[in-house]
C-alpha cells in the first residue's frame, strides 16, 4: 500500500467522522451527544497515557492531575470577568484571575501547555525513578495537586470549585482536538523518537548501553503525555461545565488506566476501541445505579454496582488477558486490504 | 505554646504514628517479599472497622469479642485477596500485579460502598476508652494511651514471629532470595499467605483503633491514611519492618505537630506525607533503613 492512497483514505475516513459527527449533531439528543463528547476525550486521556506508559514503559498514576491542572486553566480563561465576580463569592480572585480571558482555543492550548510546564518540572526529578515507585510519586504529585486546589480559594475558588464554565466544547472541537493527539502520537511513534520509546521500554538498560540518552527522551515523552492529558481535562471542563478539586481523585486516573490497559498496552487501535467501548458502557451501567420501576414495583438503584462492575473487569483483564483487546497489534490500512483480500489480517 | 499542649500533642502524635506504623508495616512485608505495593491494603485497613462496626450492631457482641473476629475475618479476606488476583500473576512482569491490586482495591471499596452505603456510621466506642484523666493540666484520653501500647504488642509479637520462628525464617528468606527459598524447600505459597494473613490482621487492628480514634466509618476511609502508610514505609525503608515502625510514628508526629506549630498550614495536612515521598525519594529512594539493589543485566 503506498503513501498517497493510505492518506486519500484516512481523508476519507475522516470525511465519514465528519459526516457522522455532523448527522449526529442534527439528529440525537443532548444525552447521547454527550456520550459522542466524552468518547473523544477519553480517547484524547488514553492515548496520552499510552504514550507514557504503553509506548515509552514509564508507570505513571499522575494523569488526574494533569488533567486537573488544565481544567482550572481553561476554564480561568474562557470565563468573563463578570462571570468571575459573581463566582468567586468567598474570597475575591487575583487580580490576574479576574482580568484574564481567552478564546477557547487558546484556552486549551493554555491549559495543556501549563500541564506540559508542571510534567517538565517534576519529570526532571521524578523520572530517575524505577517503575512502581515512579507510579507512587507521580500518584502523590496528583494528589499534591488536589490538595493545592482546596486551598488556594483566590485562585481556584477552594472546595466550590467552578460553576457555569462556557459549554464550548462541542463535537467538532473535541474530535478535531482527538484527531490531532491521534495524528501527533502516530508521527511521533512512527519516527525514529517512537523507535526509542519503544527501545526505552523493551529494556532501559540495553537502550542506555546504546547510547541512547534515556533520561532526555523519558522526559519528552512524559511532557508530551503531559500536555495531552490537560488539554483532556481542558475540554472535560468545558464539557461538563462544572470542575471542583473532588472531580480530580485517583478514580479519574483509574478510569484512565483501565482503558489503556483493555486496549492494550501500547497499542493505539486497542487505546480507540477501549475509550469506545468503555466510554459506552460506563454510561450504559448507569441504570444499575438508577432505581427501576417495573409496574407498581420499584427496584432500589445500586449506588457504587457500576464501579465493581469496572474494577471487575479490570482484574479479569489484567488475570486473563494481560495484553488486553489488541496486545501490541495496530489496526491499519495495510490489515485491512489483506484482510480484503481473504488472506491472514 | 505550654508544656500541657506540648505533652497532648505529644501523645496525639504517637498514637496517630502507630496507627500508620501499623499499617506500614502490612505494606512493607509484602513489598520485601514480592516487590508489589498491595493496594488493597488501605480496604483491608477499612474492612477491619466496618466488621467490628457490623459485628456490635447486628450480632451485639461484646467489644472485644467484635474485634477479636474482624481481625482473624479480615486476615482470611488478605489471604484470599493474595490467592486470587496476586497468586496467578507472580510470573507476569511487576506493573500486572500492581494493577491488579490497584484492580481490587477499588473492588472492595465500590463492593463497600453498595453493601455498607456510602453514608458515614458513628462507632460505638467502649466507655472505659473514654473518660479523660486528668494528670495536673494534661487532659489525656484512655485512648491515647491503649493504642501505641497494643501497637506495641502486636509489633513485638509480629518481632517473635518474624524471628524467632520457622515461617518467620521462610518470609526473610524469600525476601532474599524467592528461587532459591523454593530449591531450599520453603513452601513458598503458604508463607507468602501467612504474610499477607499478617499484614492484613495488622491492618485490622489499625483500621479497628483507627475507628475509634476518629470514630467515622466511610467506604473510603481506607484510601488516605492507606496511602499515608504506605509513604511512611518507603520513608522507613520499605522491606524493613524497622523501617516501617520509624516511618510510621514519623510521619504521625511530623503531621500533627508541623500543624501544632503552624496552625495556618492545617489545610495541607494531607499533602505532607506525599512532599514527603517525593523529597525522600529523591534523597534517598531507599529509605531510611533500606539497602540498596543494583539492576542486574
Amino acid at each position: 500500500m503506498n503513501r498517497s492512497t493510505t492518506i486519500l483514505l484516512n481523508l476519507v475516513l475522516v470525511g465519514c467522522l465528519g459526516l457522522f459527527l455532523w448527522w449526529a449533531e442534527g439528529n440525537l439528543d443532548g444525552y447521547k451527544i454527550q456520550i459522542l463528547n466524552l468518547i473523544a476525550v477519553n480517547i484524547i486521556l488514553a492515548l496520552s497515557l499510552n504514550l507514557i506508559y504503553g509506548f515509552t514503559g514509564m508507570f505513571s498514576l499522575g494523569h488526574a492531575g494533569f488533567m486537573a491542572i488544565g481544567a482550572y486553566v481553561c476554564s480561568i480563561l474562557i470565563m468573563t470577568p463578570e462571570q468571575k465576580v459573581t463566582l468567586f463569592i468567598l474570597q475575591e480572585a487575583l487580580p490576574w484571575v479576574q482580568n484574564s480571558h481567552a478564546p477557547f482555543l487558546v484556552a486549551v492550548i493554555a491549559g495543556g501547555a501549563v500541564a506540559a510546564l508542571f510534567g517538565l518540572v517534576i519529570g526532571a526529578p521524578l523520572l530517575r525513578l524505577g517503575d512502581d515507585y515512579l507510579g507512587i510519586a507521580t500518584l502523590g504529585f496528583a494528589e499534591i495537586v488536589r490538595v493545592i486546589a482546596n486551598n488556594i480559594p483566590r485562585v481556584t475558588n477552594g472546595a466550590l470549585g467552578f460553576k457555569g464554565i462556557p459549554d464550548h466544547a462541542n463535537l467538532w472541537w473535541n474530535y478535531g482536538w482527538c484527531l490531532l493527539t491521534l495524528y501527533f502520537v502516530i508521527r511521533i511513534l512512527n519516527s525514529n523518537t517512537g523507535n526509542v520509546f519503544k527501545a526505552i521500554r523493551d529494556d532501559e538498560t540495553a537502550a542506555k548501553a546504546m547510547g541512547i540518552d534515556v533520561f532526555r527522551i523519558k522526559l519528552l515523552s512524559f511532557t508530551f503525555g503531559a500536555f495531552f492529558a490537560g488539554v483532556g481535562g481542558a475540554l472535560l471542563a468545558s464539557l461538563l461545565t462544572t470542575i471542583d478539586p473532588k472531580m480530580f481523585l485517583f478514580t479519574l486516573t483509574f478510569n484512565v488506566l483501565m482503558i489503556v490497559v483493555t486496549g492494550g498496552l501500547g497499542s493505539i487501535t486497542g487505546s480507540i476501541l477501549a475509550g469506545t467501548g468503555i466510554t459506552v458502557m460506563l454510561e450504559w451501567l448507569r441504570f444499575v445505579e438508577n432505581p427501576v420501576t417495573i409496574g407498581d414495583w420499584t427496584l432500589p438503584g445500586i449506588p457504587g454496582m457500576r464501579m465493581v462492575v469496572f474494577s471487575l473487569v479490570l482484574i479479569l483483564v489484567i488475570l486473563f488477558r494481560r495484553e488486553g483487546i489488541m496486545g501490541m497489534r495496530e489496526i491499519h490500512w495495510g490489515t485491512v486490504a489483506r484482510f480484503m483480500k481473504g488472506g491472514k489480517a | 505554646m505550654n508544656l500541657a499542649t506540648f505533652i497532648q500533642h505529644f501523645l496525639n502524635s504517637l498514637t496517630l504514628g502507630s496507627l500508620y506504623a501499623l499499617i506500614a508495616i502490612g505494606y512493607t512485608m509484602v513489598y520485601g517479599i514480592l516487590r508489589l505495593i498491595n493496594f488493597a491494603h488501605s480496604e483491608i485497613f477499612m474492612l477491619g472497622a466496618y466488621l467490628v462496626f457490623w459485628g456490635i450492631t447486628l450480632f451485639h457482641l461484646p467489644w472485644p469479642v467484635a474485634m477479636v473476629a474482624s481481625i482473624i475475618l479480615v486476615a482470611g479476606i488478605g489471604i484470599l485477596v493474595d490467592r486470587i488476583a496476586y497468586r496467578p500473576l507472580r510470573d507476569a512482569p511487576r506493573i500486572s500485579a500492581l494493577i491488579s491490586a490497584i484492580g481490587v482495591s477499588f473492588f472492595l471499596q465500590n463492593v463497600a460502598i453498595v453493601f455498607f452505603q456510602a453514608i458515614p456510621r458513628q462507632v460505638y466506642r467502649p466507655a472505659w476508652l473514654e473518660n479523660p484523666m486528668l494528670w495536673g493540666d494534661v487532659r489525656v484520653l484512655p485512648l491515647t494511651l491503649f493504642v501505641p501500647l497494643l501497637s506495641l504488642f502486636l509489633m513485638l509479637a509480629l518481632v517473635y514471629i518474624v524471628y524467632h520462628t520457622k515461617a518467620g525464617l521462610g518470609m526473610r528468606a524469600i525476601s532474599k532470595d524467592i528461587e532459591t527459598s523454593y530449591l531450599m524447600g520453603v513452601s513458598v505459597n503458604k508463607v507468602i499467605a501467612l504474610t499477607f494473613g499478617i499484614g492484613s490482621a495488622l491492618a485490622a487492628a489499625s483500621g479497628i483503633m483507627w475507628a475509634l480514634r476518629y470514630p467515622q466509618l466511610q467506604p473510603i476511609m481506607g484510601a488516605i491514611p492507606g496511602f499515608k502508610a504506605f509513604i511512611a514505609a518507603v520513608f522507613g525503608g520499605i522491606g524493613s519492618i524497622q523501617g516501617a515502625v520509624i516511618g510510621g510514628v514519623a510521619l504521625g508526629f511530623i503531621e500533627i505537630m508541623t500543624v501544632a506549630f503552624f496552625p495556618d498550614l492545617a489545610g495541607y495536612r494531607d499533602a505532607f506525607a506525599f512532599v514527603l515521598l517525593i523529597g525522600i525519594l529523591l534523597v534517598k529512594p531507599t529509605g531510611l533503613l533500606g539497602v540498596k539493589t543494583e539492576d542486574k543485566v
